[in-house]
């Protein structure tokens, strides 16, 4: 082999490695964005997969237990609701009649189990500071990181 | 008066850069020294200009001149001194101006640097900087305009984002990443330069080495205090989420490092000429693609990108960059050839060859992660996120790799490395690391990836020592020099190699870091009553009391925590909820305690109005204050290396210059 075959050799192989890793990665990791009704719809068939759902919190159907962090609400968007249970307390722009998206499964029967909170601020709040970097950060802030250890 | 005036300085500058563009490459291709020399002058009225309106901005802002609408929406009378002054950068417009502003200024310095030492190449390299400053010239100009307007004046304005006043790293992170952003379109006006007149041996190169590693120094530094912003800002107990923005700011840092090695290649072995142009060019189009993706409202969703009118044209710009600069590198290609051959697999050649891979593969995984949901949205109309999960197993792999690529490169010898000398160079650093390993497994690190982690960049720090240890001593030998002496002088002597070396201890101290404050963190969150403790780790943390008041732009909720470790109080802390009259929720201020073994960070999650409770969220993240030390060696490293070494550098860059200069081509 000459040296310039073994280094197209080498080279090809570290390449097809990033192809499989990326391509592999990205098919575990995306997560889909659903809808209450776009759940309510695919019933069963996305149980105990990773979703995003996104919708408004239902007036008076939020319910936080300080004592147990245990927190209960409702995700509508505007024709089916969801019931939702995450454990921890409400992000700072999370309240009733406001937009949040909460990323978690869906078990069967149950009530949407969330394991991060990303409350949306509401709609007349334009952040005014480094435009949508901005309003990505003020997203981040009222992430609950996942629970670890 | 400020708006007439700022309006009027803008589109001046604007003429003047395109006026100044135009008879640059005029006067080098129909040699007229005059015309080059009115360019020059062009690029001192730009900053005399931009300089001009970013007072002008100040002025307005300091003094509350809420007629402007960017003051009325980011500066207010009751908003401290210091955070209306950097609310310059606080918003689009604002920042645009920062952007024209440093780019006018570095301008400016590389003619005065070069104008001497690369007289062939400046008219050129002073043209395509004149034109990129043209284009955000235009922004300020016409679409994003800071210096527009309202009727009627409003008698207060809405003062900068909370978010925004709530630290003061502000001041530093947006325009270290700015400068580090536009520190980059100086080796690509020499590249481009370099393509236009055809001469493209090293002499662009030598101009640019600096500068690329200044921009890179400058961008390691927004990279790495956005972190500790993030961290210490936002509440969430973390410094990396793989957020777009933050992306953004990474992905010219990657290319921009394989640049930085590849140069070496080229200068050394006269090789990878091609790949060179062709990754500055992508490293200077990366750095528009981050501001466009922060700047364009694209982030949110493929249909917020048509409401802006920046976005559009931030792409047609990146879309002109890339293919009139690879139109243009292709045109050039047999000009390109390499003089040199690989002589051995075994090599720093092809050590820097798989780093350059790698690096490319890491940006790449960060570029697809980041537009992918763009991507499944406009081309399958579903929208899905990818998280951080795929960027972590597909990154860390590959940064691991990179880490390995990074003890042995500098060490292993140019062209071919026997056996024998691999052997005396790593053995002992081999040894150690492992042996390493062994006492992290023991003392409970476990998993491969933590483990190879903490190996590998102990490896890396053990051969940085060694090899300055080894210089310090045969220059002992030699000169008969004290050790420390030996060991300054043989820095200062060869500043870029040792340089280069302590930017690789301190990436190998922010690895250790993150490494370690990722994998064993503690995380616990409880409702507390009053004289109530939660236990974490070593620590405990007593609930004793809330208290409140009020401040001229906020009022103020804070929760007094006493931290005791082993029954020995340790500390105080107070993290509190900050609430603003502007915004409809608070804004959570986190405390950190932070020691050399682990930080202890308190967020007041939520409080009972009457005072009797609190629910606070306490972490423990090992060594995270590794992270913070291991940026600013990198830094230093960077410095060390660009420092002037007046007597050497001159002499050889004209005798070089002379060599190279043939009359006549163009």
């Amino acid at each position: 082999m000459t040296k310039k075959t073994k280094l197209l050799l080498g080279g090809s192989i570290i390449v097809a490695a990033l192809a499989y890793l990326i391509n592999s990665g990205i098919r575990e990791a995306a997560v889909y964005y659903i809808t209450p009704s776009e759940l309510k719809a695919k019933g069963d068939a996305v149980s105990d997969r990773s979703l995003r759902l996104g919708g408004m919190v239902v007036p008076g159907s939020l319910h936080w237990e300080p004592q147990t962090l245990k927190l209960t609400f409702r995700l509508t968007d505007g024709k089916e609701e969801v019931a939702v249970e995450h454990t921890g307390s409400p992000p700072d722009l999370f309240k009733e009649g406001a937009g949040a998206v909460v990323e978690g499964k869906c078990v069967k029967g149950g009530p949407f189990q969330s394991s991060m909170i990303m409350a949306k601020h509401s709609e007349e709040y334009h952040p005014p500071g480094k435009g949508q970097a901005q309003a990505e950060h003020i997203h981040r802030t009222s992430v609950t990181p996942r629970s670890t250890q | 008066m400020i708006a007439t005036l700022g309006r009027f300085s803008i589109w001046l500058a604007l003429a003047i850069a395109v006026y100044g563009a135009v008879v640059s490459i005029l006067g080098a291709r129909r040699g007229r020294p005059a015309l080059i020399e009115s360019g020059q002058g062009a690029v001192v009225s730009l900053f005399g200009l931009s300089s001009f309106a970013v007072l002008l901005m100040e002025a307005g802002l300091v003094g509350h001149d809420f007629s402007l609408e960017y003051v009325a929406r980011n500066a207010s009378l009751e908003t401290p001194l210091f955070y209306t002054i950097i609310a310059l950068w606080g918003a689009l417009e604002g920042s645009i101006l920062l952007w024209v502003w440093l780019l006018a200024l570095m301008t400016l310095l590389t003619v005065l640097i070069e104008r001497k030492r690369q007289r062939e190449l400046i008219p050129y390299a002073t043209t395509i900087l004149l034109c990129i400053s043209a284009f955000f010239l235009f922004l300020v100009a016409f679409p994003a305009s800071p210096f527009t307007t309202i009727l009627p004046v409003p008698p207060d304005g809405r003062g900068p984002n909370p978010l925004l006043q709530n630290h003061p790293l502000m001041a530093v992170h947006p325009p270290g990443l700015y400068a580090g952003y536009v520190g980059w379109s100086i080796p690509y006006a020499f590249g481009m330069a370099a393509l236009l007149t055809g001469r493209l041996g090293e002499t662009w190169i030598r101009s640019v080495r600096r500068w690329s590693i200044a921009s890179w120094g400058f961008l390691t530094v927004g990279i790495i205090v956005g972190g500790r912003w993030s961290y210490e800002v936002l509440g969430w107990g973390g410094y990396w989420a793989w957020d777009p923005v933050e992306n953004a700011s990474l992905l010219p840092w990657l290319t921009g490092t394989a640049f930085l090695h590849t140069i070496m290649i080229q200068e050394r072995r006269k090789m990878l000429k091609f790949w060179n142009v062709a990754l500055v060019i992508i490293t200077f189009a990366l750095t528009v693609f981050g501001t466009f993706l922060t700047r364009s409202g694209i982030l949110s969703s493929v249909h917020a990108f048509s409401d802006s009118a920046v976005g559009p044209l931030f792409l047609g710009f990146i879309g002109l960059i890339l293919f009139t600069s690879f139109s243009l590198l292709v045109y050039r290609s047999d000009k390109l050839q390499a003089e040199g051959d690989l002589d051995s697999l075994v090599s720093r050649e092809s050590a820097f060859l798989v780093n350059n891979l790698l690096l490319l593969g890491f940006a790449f995984a960060v570029l697809l992660g980041t537009l992918f949901p763009l991507l499944s949205e406009a081309v399958r109309g579903v929208k899905v996120s990818v998280g951080e999960p795929f960027f972590n197993t597909v990154n860390v792999p590959i940064g691991l790799g990179l880490i390995f690529l990074m003890a042995i490169g500098p060490l292993i010898a140019w062209r071919h490395a026997s056996l024998e000398s691999l052997r005396k160079t790593f053995a002992g650093p081999l040894l150690l690391a492992i042996l390493g390993t062994g006492i992290c497994g023991f003392l409970g690190v476990r998993g491969l990836y933590p483990l190879l982690a903490f190996g590998l960049s102990l490896f890396t720090a053990i051969t940085v020592f060694q090899e300055f240890a080894r210089g310090a001593m045969t220059r002992r030998r030699n000169t008969g020099e004290g050790y420390l002496t030996a060991l300054s002088k043989l820095t200062t002597r060869s500043r870029r190699r040792y340089g280069g070396l302590i930017v690789h201890l301190g990436v190998a101290l922010v690895v250790i870091g993150i490494t370690a404050s990722s994998v064993f963190k503690l995380e616990q969150e409880v409702t507390l009553k009053q004289g109530e403790s939660l236990q974490l780790g070593r620590y405990q943390v007593r609930f004793d009391e809330l208290s409140a008041w009020q401040e001229p732009h906020r009022f103020v909720v804070q929760g007094n925590f006493t931290i005791f470790n082993s029954n020995h109080k340790v500390a105080e802390m107070r993290p509190a909820k900050r609430f603003y009259p502007t915004e409809q929720q608070p804004i959570g201020t986190v405390d950190v305690r932070s020691t050399a073994r682990e930080d202890l960070y308190l967020v007041l999650s939520s409080f009972a109005q009457d005072g009797t409770s609190a629910t606070v969220k306490a972490l423990v993240r090992p060594l995270v204050m590794w992270i913070w030390v291991g940026g600013w060696v990198m830094v230093v490293g960077s410095l060390i290396a660009i420092w002037p070494d007046r007597r050497r550098a001159v002499a050889a860059d004209s005798v070089e210059e002379y060599m190279a200069w043939q009359p006549g081509r163009s």
